[in-house]
């Protein structure tokens, strides 16, 4: 131990209730960073989950073209003279469905950066029952392909995705609407599409993701059925869904893949950017709140030295006359400022994972649309070290200025009394 | 003689509130071994005179040479440094730390030098207390000793270092005329016995008149 540490050692210890107090400022302010941090990533993660659970990484899709600048106007008037104008165009008749999409689902089995694709015909239909009639979508699927993009064995709450397979016309249908059309497993419903064509189908499995606009408005077919429904062939598909094994690259990824099969692919950040504005927002404000808890502390630290700097003017002096240089009053005082900092922040950590362990632990209120038991927390090392730098650069900027200060002191000023 | 300390044409100004030529012109010199007390009336610039000297302050014009080196135009570290070597200091007002015990006053000083390992540093500290009669307090908080006893600490650890300059502020100041007495002992034992010079800054003229040499200043010059 130098002379400089052992003298800090001692101003700490002997003003301990002074050292306490400051210390507590940065436990807190650490504490309070790791909570929100924890809870705040929590939800984060909570909304990012329900939304991958029901938005695919990538959708490739048919989408109506709304590029109105080519006309074949000017080919039926054959004159070059004229200057053809076409008010009000509408979009041509197309077919929504997506040409070769087998030839572009086995194009991308070979992508090495795609973890599953499940092909998707989805239509509007009525749902009718008795008398009831309400409006909602199938999408017509390979029940096989489409339960491991979105993980839909976790989300049965009766039944189980197979049961699709091993019934003739079965139906997996959203809790939600389920519910509203008074529908229990095993009880027929019939589908009317905005064509007229209609069938009926078999429950047999009940499904919630846990956003309400899907479980009341959502159910699954298999892709035959609704191929028949509609009156297409067994090449008809409306979308490909695709699951990459890193979501973090949906973007470039979905660029990458709508330029090569001249199709619209969206990502799921784009599909859902409300719900990553409102992350970033949380997040933003996260940091806020963090940042000033650690910079209150950080005043109470410059106080604090500042204080105890004043207190101790004639040591200073007396250590400079004998040789303390100010390189060495500068350690001294820093030290205790960076002691009180790691140890408050080493405190601060702890009692923050103790609170985020018990607000883990906490039920979340019971609500039909979110599936949530307890309060979203998680706990992530890099929040923990965060905090520790944070708990040290705090007290090293706010103990420093009164060191200098310290450094700088005249002892002849002082000692001449 | 060898020659501790040599001065040669110092000047300072005080320049707050209003330019003010506090030293005017000193030129001297202080043998090794040599007890000297400076003395005259409040304000003739002995103090200043001795806080040059000292090194603490630097701001003036002339040349102060002290073992042979001149310490005129050094950096602060080095200053710190030399002081930390050389000079052992005693104040009017003790200016013992309080959180410290009289041993660990003692020691601190030898402690920032790191010539010697701990426990050597412990046992010359405490030498030099039971020199002063103070080892049966070393392990005391230097908060809870009286004046004289604090003072007496105090020039234990000026001599932690074995300086060859003592210098004093008003040593005995603050203290009645048996630990006065006890002072001015030691500090004419250090000079004649030990061959430290001593040069003490005091009002007490029973002090100065023992002494080998008595500079004394009027007006900041020194009277001849």
């Amino acid at each position: 131990m130098t002379v400089d540490t052992f003298i800090a050692q001692r101003h700490l210890l002997a003003n301990k209730k002074q050292t306490l107090v400051a210390m507590l400022g940065v436990t807190f302010g650490i504490a309070m960073f790791i909570l929100m941090i924890s809870f705040m990533m929590g939800v984060n993660k909570f909304m990012e989950d329900t939304m991958l659970s029901s938005t695919p990484d990538i959708h490739i899709y048919n989408d109506i073209k709304t590029d109105y600048s080519v006309s074949i106007a000017g080919d039926y008037y054959n004159d070059k003279q004229a200057l053809i104008i076409v008010h009000h165009p509408k979009p041509k008749q197309v077919t929504l469905n997506i040409k070769n999409a087998h030839g572009i689902i086995n194009d991308l089995r070979k992508d090495a950066t795609i973890a599953h694709i499940s092909p998707l015909l989805s239509t509007q239909v009525f749902y009718n029952y008795g008398s009831v009639q309400i409006n909602g979508a199938i999408n017509g699927v390979n029940i096989i392909e489409e339960a491991k993009l979105f993980d839909l064995a976790s989300k049965m709450t009766e039944g189980v995705p197979e049961n699709l397979l091993s019934t003739d016309k079965g139906i997996l249908m959203g809790q939600g609407l389920a519910d509203k059309l008074n529908l229990k497993m095993g009880d027929m419903v019939s589908l009317v599409t905005p064509k007229g064509t209609s069938m009926r189908l078999r429950v047999v499995g009940l499904f919630k993701i846990g956003i309400g606009t899907i479980d009341n408005t959502r159910s699954y077919v298999n892709l035959a059925n609704v191929q028949q429904l509609m009156g297409e062939d067994k090449s008809y598909i409306t979308d490909i869904n695709v699951k990459l094994n890193d979501n973090k690259m949906a973007v470039i990824k979905a660029a990458e893949l709508s330029k090569k099969y001249n199709y619209k692919a969206e990502d799921w950040e784009t599909a859902n950017s409300s719900v990553t504005a409102s992350n970033l927002v949380r997040d933003v404000l996260t940091y806020v709140v963090s940042i000033t808890l650690l910079v209150v502390a950080g005043f109470g630290i410059y106080n604090i030295m500042n204080m105890t700097i004043n207190n101790k003017m004639k040591d200073i002096a007396i250590l400079k006359a004998q040789g303390f240089a100010g390189k060495d009053i500068v350690q001294i005082f820093l030290s205790q400022s960076l002691f009180i900092g790691l140890l408050g922040a080493l405190f601060g950590e702890l009692l923050g994972f103790l609170l985020s362990y018990a607000l883990s632990n906490v039920p979340f209120p019971h609500n039909d649309f979110i599936s949530l038991k307890y309060f979203p927390v998680v706990f992530m090392p890099a929040h923990y070290i965060f905090g520790l730098v944070f708990g040290l650069v705090t007290p090293f900027v706010a103990g420093l200025m009164p060191s200098l200060k310290a450094s700088k002191i005249d002892p002849v000023a002082i000692l001449r009394g | 003689m060898n020659v501790a300390l040599k001065v040669e044409h110092l000047n300072k100004h005080f320049r707050q509130p209003e330019d003010f030529h506090v030293l005017q012109d000193i030129s001297f010199s202080i043998n090794k071994g040599e007890f000297v007390p400076i003395i005259g009336k409040s304000g003739c610039g002995k103090s200043t005179l001795l806080y040059l000297l000292s090194t603490l302050d630097t701001d003036y014009d002339g040349k102060i040479i002290i073992n042979d080196t001149l310490v005129t135009g050094k950096s602060q570290n080095e200053l710190a440094q030399f002081r930390n070597e050389n000079i052992g200091f005693v104040f009017q007002f003790h200016f013992l730390l309080p959180e410290f015990t009289a041993l660990e006053n003692v020691m601190l000083p030898a402690l920032k030098l790191g010539r010697y390992p701990k426990e050597e540093i412990e046992a010359y500290a405490m030498e030099k207390l039971k020199q002063l009669q103070m080892d049966g307090f070393a392990h005391k908080l230097s908060s809870k000793l009286s004046g004289g006893q604090q003072q007496r600490v105090a020039i234990a650890r000026a001599l932690v270092n074995n300086p060859t300059i003592i210098m004093a502020d008003e040593p005995t100041g603050n203290l009645d005329s048996g630990n006065t007495k006890l002072v001015f002992d030691i500090f004419n034992d250090l000079a004649h016995n030990q061959g430290i010079t001593v040069v003490t800054v005091t009002h007490d003229m029973d002090f100065a008149n023992n002494a080998d040499r008595v500079i004394e200043m009027a007006d900041g010059k020194i009277k001849l």
